[in-house]
């Protein structure tokens, strides 16, 4: 259970994806701008991630490896990404279309975003076993959601300001990334 | 898309629509590797590689990919010269390979190689591509390397550090702001780096972060008019 509880805190804290790891940065910049947005989207990467998690680990340790065919990884993985997404999006919109409306469109942002390729290849590259490929799976997706809103929340006191012209739009965006990503420091001290 | 000189193709990738620094793709590699000079050049030498392969490959099959599951197509052509080059830099260069870790595998989800052969591979000749693939893909490097200029410069004091020609910066290499290395440094180098050229080729700040919200690039309307962030 500890073991669980570390991956979960390193994922969301002291290895946050976007803040420190530095994937899935187009989508944290560019949807950032509401709080409503951020959490749709947040919302949609946690689920696509856990699905991603649930379907690469037996897909690698039970088809490529005893085929050793490991080198086929990125390919498979990215296809097995974009698959999902396209399923998953077709049964929302049949089964919960109100759930739709929500998410649909953050759906098909979603098939390049690096980091859910980037959480699967992390937990092949940590030796994750199942269940721990599972809890990193969901808590690199709440960890998404949650450096989503928070830039969200900064962006919304910081948009009206007066900067100098040739810091305005993403340059000033880009500090306030920084800053963030700063006060993430702070708790690299919990991994001891 | 209007006609464009072969010229003009090669270098519009390096200055006027620089992929990483005017459109504002491929972010995550740009913040992420770009410690050294060293990393950032590697990472840049092998996307411009992949983008190379990609626009090539793309152009010669454009009649035969049904236009409906073009993105598919694109995906396992881009993915395919991903692994290729992933197993070459493993096999020759080990420890560029140990310090890109997983930013090796991610080209394959950069915006940019997928946006370039929706935007451009998929719609003109061979040789155009292989132009419009080495001019964004030098675009991609040089700003990998700008980045890795000023973060290494800043952050450790040196220069070329792991080539033989490591230069070291006398006062800075004893009294490094180690926050450039960090990821903090990573969006306040690229801020300012950003802000600059804002100031000296005196353009108006881009406000959004163009194509590269949509991370299926390629797919939306902004990129299929030609110009990922444009509409800003």
């Amino acid at each position: 259970m500890k073991e669980f509880a570390f991956i979960f805190i390193s994922a969301i804290l002291i290895n946050n994806i976007v803040l420190s790891k530095f994937m899935g940065i187009c989508s944290f910049l560019g949807v950032s701008q509401q709080i409503k947005s951020s959490l749709g989207m947040g919302a949609a990467v946690t689920f696509v991630m856990a699905l991603t998690g649930l379907i690469t680990y037996p897909v690698y340790y039970y088809i490529l490896v005893p085929m050793q065919m490991e080198y086929m990884r990125t390919i498979s993985f990215i296809l097995i990404i974009a698959a999902l997404v396209q399923i998953v999006e077709s049964l929302i919109k049949k089964l919960f279309p109100p759930l739709y409306r929500s998410l649909g469109i953050y759906l098909a942002l979603i098939t390049t975003n690096c980091a859910v390729l980037g959480v699967a290849l992390i937990n092949l590259n940590e030796e994750y076993n199942f269940a721990q490929s599972m809890v990193n799976s969901i808590a690199t997706g709440l960890a998404y959601t949650l450096a989503l809103l928070l830039f969200a929340g900064i962006r919304i006191r910081t948009e009206h300001s007066e900067v100098p012209a040739a810091f305005r739009g993403v340059p000033s965006t880009l500090i306030s990334a920084s800053i963030l990503a700063l006060s993430f420091v702070g708790f690299s001290g919990l991994a001891g | 898309m209007a006609k464009q000189s072969n010229i003009k193709i090669l270098t519009k990738g390096i200055f006027k629509e620089n992929p990483a620094l005017v459109t504002l793709l491929g972010m995550c590699p740009l913040l992420a590797v770009t410690t050294t000079i060293y990393n950032g050049f590697g990472l840049g030498l092998a996307t411009l590689f992949v983008m190379v392969m990609a626009n090539v490959t793309i152009s010669l099959l454009k009649k035969i990919i049904p236009s409906a599951v073009r993105l598919p197509c694109f995906i396992v052509v881009i993915t395919s010269f991903v692994t290729i080059t992933e197993l070459l830099v493993k096999a020759y260069a080990p420890e560029l390979y140990a310090k890109l870790g997983i930013f090796l595998p991610l080209i394959a989800a950069n915006c940019i190689p997928m946006g370039r052969a929706e935007v451009f591979a998929s719609r003109n000749s061979v040789f155009k591509s292989l132009l419009d693939g080495i001019g964004m893909g030098l675009g991609f490097l040089l700003a990998l390397v700008l980045m890795g200029t000023v973060r290494e410069a800043l952050g450790s004091g040196t220069l070329f550090a792991g080539t033989d020609f490591m230069i070291t910066i006398p006062w800075v290499h004893e009294n490094p702001m180690i926050v450039f290395l960090l990821p903090a440094g990573g969006f306040f180098a690229l801020s300012l780096i950003i802000a600059a050229l804002n100031k000296i080729i005196n353009r108006p700040p881009p406000l959004s972060v163009g194509c590269a919200s949509c991370s299926l690039n390629g797919a939306c309307a902004s990129c299929q008019t030609g110009g990922a962030g444009k509409e800003a």
